[in-house]
């Protein structure tokens, strides 16, 4: 029953939400229903419109790439097409404006290449823009549709790639007739994953001066002081959000019909020749260059600039210490409660898990300033309980305890994250059989000893694998980070973030490198988990 | 030392239902202490689940209880969680953990010893099960038999008063099986340990069982020692379960069925007149030359090796009978040839015209 509670934190947000929703003033709200949410709205949904086609795009026609062909790089462009999973949505932008900026290298370079003299006189269409944004976000979201379809062909298409072969139809017809029809629910489990990560965004879309709902949410409450009326707007995204996981849970449903009908066996690769080979190969780099490389090192040569002029402050060392220490605690605790959580489920199997998995994704799905906004909330009205309840026996004021201890933050992270946690020790779990729970039982060991000889021992690299996943999500978070961090507590992300809104480009670059550069770890492990595929 | 003190097992009005669907219903049974008792069934027909709910790792549904040694472990108001209960356990699989040396694996049930008397347990059941020279090693590095032996001396190291066993010998290739399964028997009795063994299949209840408990559906359908349960089978099922029979039908008069090739006499209780249905064993028929007993034909002829499997047709009857010879047969198929009959391998019981009675074919 300890999980059911744990998963049913996530929900407290969205209840409080709820509640405060309703408490708003009616005139405020038809102020927001006018003027504000149609807006943000159509914003938001011409976003994801247009990111959910270029993720879609960039995802299924690469892994179409690399596992129907073979082409010079191939191996490591595999992996290496990956690489900008590392890069934050808020941090490619910040890496782009400031790459792209009129005074930036590229458009000088551009000046001097063509002759110009003046910014005044040579413009390159503005980054800040709704196509900018599309372009950015699809960039680094891709590879959440790469992966699964890339997955899928590999398992799935070769028996029937064959058989349609013998068929009589021709190679360039399989992947039209064939592969892509095979294809559509990881392709659909892709972009609403990819599409939730652009709802959550929050740095991006403010930085290329998009008006998202997201946006809306964080200005309604923190520039207009409307709680009600944010709590409003992110009730309306939550539709959104229900509508992803719907979409998302339909996908897999589907894709477990597949995924059951054949053994994996990878097909064999066609080998390019000629120009065709080349061409590949340009493509496949496309991504990875635009969506890593120029960028990264791009804040590479930036942090290096800023360190020989000015070295490392002391300031960014705390703010990494802080971060270090916010994702590790966080890390620890989110890890513990997905343990819980998946070793019960493997004692009781048929006690409602049904419901914990639904409740844990919601939390998944929930854009971090949603998240933050219902957290707040609760946690608000529970400081002001406490405050009260200290101010009439103590007569002093704790100030806010939740909020101001952090624990609110942690929370965040525990609602947002545990999810992907139960995930990775259930898959770590799931390799022991369970004749061995039952071996040890048996032999004299009760649960918690079972679970510390046998399980832990055997899950050791599962969980690893689990911690650093949520360290390094909890190490890139940002929207919820901003809202519910104590007074003065800064992180490399809302470091950057502040030096982004402010426009002042000082030390932001290193703190983004050092986000990207931590964000590598987790791509070698997902590539490695990908290799096991083979 | 090792020898264990003999504990009765018994088990009242134990059942089971998963989603609505009975898996064990209203078993009552009592295991003889310090014997090797056999589960036998299908797959389905309930025997693991039976295993795990006496381990504890499940529980009966209201209204079951279990006496292990007299003591209540499973009713209604007492449950002793699996660790608490002395009982061993031994999986198909083994169930060694990877992670642990052989002699860590035995160890493991036995952290209620201090260290030196632990030790002392290991070398004691290591030599008694010959497992000496492996202690260092891990369980992946071992052979099927030698796994299988250590996964033996895990469970018994703690001296458990009951040794639940879970199909133990479907692992091994047919060669090593049978001796696997002869040391195993041997160790078990030399210990006194009661026993209780799950198998599908009837050769391997009937060569290690004292007790024989047939299991079908839920239900026991027959329990008795091996000869009981070969020789005087209570139903069609069970005689067809436990080896293969020739079905015939036929009509039921004053104490006897007869049939197209004979009558024989029968204890049952059944009208003048009625249908009933005669189960003979191959080994019951034999043929010799044409023109001394019941004549028929042979249809088909299938060498086995160590007998020769024989298909013959006579007169009246729409299906052949099926027989085996481990002498050679010099008749050709289609000849003509004679049928004698040995009653004792024939088994009547009422007819069951909806043929639920089949059990399905064995493998």
């Amino acid at each position: 029953m300890a999980s059911v509670l744990i998963a049913a934190l996530t929900l407290v947000p969205v209840l409080a939400l709820a509640w405060q929703a309703a408490q708003g003033s009616e005139g405020l709200w038809s102020h927001l229903a006018r003027h504000v949410l149609p807006h943000a709205l159509g914003q938001t949904l011409i976003l994801m419109t247009g990111v959910g086609f270029l993720t879609a795009a960039i995802g299924t026609g690469i892994a179409w790439l690399v596992t129907a062909y073979d082409f010079p790089g191939r191996r490591s462009l595999e992996w290496a097409l990956l690489l900008p999973l590392a890069v934050p949505t808020y941090i490619i932008a910040y890496a782009y404006l400031d790459m792209l900026h009129p005074l930036g290298p590229f458009q000088s370079a551009v000046r001097v290449v063509l002759g110009f003299d003046s910014p005044r006189d040579f413009r390159l269409p503005d980054i800040r823009s709704m196509t900018g944004a599309i372009l950015l976000l699809g960039l680094v979201l891709y590879p959440y549709v790469y992966l699964p379809v890339r997955a899928m062909f590999m398992t799935q298409a070769a028996n029937l790639v064959e058989v349609a072969h013998t068929l009589g139809t021709p190679r360039r017809h399989i992947l039209w007739r064939v592969a892509l029809p095979l294809a559509r629910p990881a392709i659909a489990v892709g972009v609403s994953l990819a599409l939730m990560e652009t709802l959550n965004d929050i740095g991006a879309s403010e930085f290329l001066g998009g008006r998202s709902l997201t946006i809306s949410v964080y200005t309604t409450w923190v520039t207009r002081s409307d709680l009600a009326g944010a709590a409003q707007i992110a009730l309306a995204m939550l539709v959104l959000v229900v509508a992803l996981i719907t979409l998302e849970r339909w996908a897999r449903r589907k894709q477990r019909y597949s995924v059951s009908a054949q053994r994996a066996r990878s097909m064999a690769r066609q080998p390019l020749k000629g120009t065709a080979r080349w061409m590949a190969l340009g493509l496949c780099l496309l991504p990875v260059l635009l969506g890593f490389v120029l960028p990264a090192s791009h804040l590479a040569i930036e942090a290096w600039k800023r360190i020989q002029f000015a070295g490392l402050s002391a300031r960014l060392v705390t703010e990494a210490g802080n971060t270090f220490t916010l994702s590790a605690l966080a890390t620890v605790a989110v890890l513990s409660c997905g343990l819980v959580v998946a070793y019960t489920a493997r004692l009781f199997p048929q006690r409602g898990m049904q419901a914990v998995h639904r409740m844990a994704s919601l939390g998944y799905a929930m854009p971090g300033t949603i998240l933050a906004l219902g957290i707040l909330i609760a946690a608000g009205g529970f400081d002001r309980w406490i405050g009260g309840m200290a101010k009439g026996v103590l007569g002093l004021d704790p100030g806010l305890v939740l909020i101001g201890s952090g624990l609110a933050l942690g929370y965040a992270y525990l609602a947002r994250f545990l999810a992907s946690s139960i995930g990775s020790v259930e898959a770590g779990l799931s390799r022991i059989p369970r004749s061995y729970d039952q071996s040890a039982r048996t032999l004299g060991h009760g649960i918690g000893s079972t679970l510390r000889h046998i399980h832990l021992p055997l899950s050791r690299a599962a969980l690893a694998a689990g911690g650093l996943l949520v360290f390094v999500d909890c190490m890139k978070e940002l929207s919820a980070t901003l809202l519910l961090r104590p007074l003065n507590f800064e992180t490399l992300a809302t470091h950057l973030y502040g030096e982004a809104a402010r426009g002042t480009y000082e030390e932001a670059a290193i703190a983004a490198l050092a986000i990207v550069v931590v964000g590598i770890l987790p791509v070698i492990l997902l590539a490695r988990v990908g290799r096991g595929i083979q | 030392m090792l020898a264990n003190p003999a504990y009765t097992l018994e088990l009242e009005h134990v059942s089971r239902y998963f989603d609505g669907r009975a898996v064990l219903s209203d078993i009552s049974l009592a295991i003889p202490p310090g014997k090797i008792t056999c589960l036998l069934g299908q797959s389905g027909c309930g025997k693991s689940t039976l295993l795990r709910i006496i381990s504890g790792v499940d529980r009966p549904d209201p209204g079951g209880r279990i006496f292990l040694g007299g003591t209540e472990v499973a009713g209604p108001e007492r449950f002793v969680e699996p660790e608490n209960r002395r009982i061993g356990f031994m999986f198909q699989d083994y169930a060694l953990f990877p992670h642990l040396t052989v002699a860590d694996n035995l160890a493991f049930g036995l952290r209620h010893l201090s260290r030196q008397q632990r030790r002392e347990r290991v070398m004691e059941v290591v030599e008694r099960i010959g497992l000496t020279h492996l202690l260092d090693r891990y369980p992946h590095s071992l052979s099927g038999g030698e796994q299988q032996r250590v996964a033996l001396a895990r469970a018994l190291a703690p001296q458990p008063a009951v040794l639940l066993m879970d199909e133990p010998f479907s692992n091994l290739d047919q060669g090593l099986r049978e001796r696997v399964r002869r040391e195993t028997v041997d160790t078990l009795r030399k210990t006194g340990t009661t026993a209780i063994m799950v198998t599908h299949d009837p050769q391997e209840a009937l060569a290690v069982g004292d007790l024989i408990v047939l299991m079908r559906d839920g239900r026991i359908e027959q329990a008795g020692t091996p000869f009981q349960i070969y020789d005087q089978p209570c139903s069609a099922y069970a005689a067809e379960f436990m080896g293969p029979c020739n079905r015939l039908t036929g009509i039921w008069s004053r104490g006897r069925i007869e049939t197209p090739i004979g009558t024989f006499l029968a204890d049952l209780d059944l009208p003048d007149g009625a249908l009933a249905l005669a189960c003979i064993r191959p080994q019951a028929l034999s043929i010799g030359p044409d023109g001394q007993g019941i004549s028929a034909r042979i249809m088909a002829k299938t060498f086995t090796g160590e007998s020769e499997q024989i298909d013959i047709m006579v007169h009246p009857l729409a299906q052949t009978l099926r027989m085996h010879s481990h002498v050679r047969i010099p008749m050709a198929i289609g000849e003509k040839v004679s049928l004698q009959l040995n009653g004792a391998q024939i088994h009547v019981f009422p007819d069951d015209p909806s043929g639920e009675n089949h059990p399905a074919v064995q493998s």
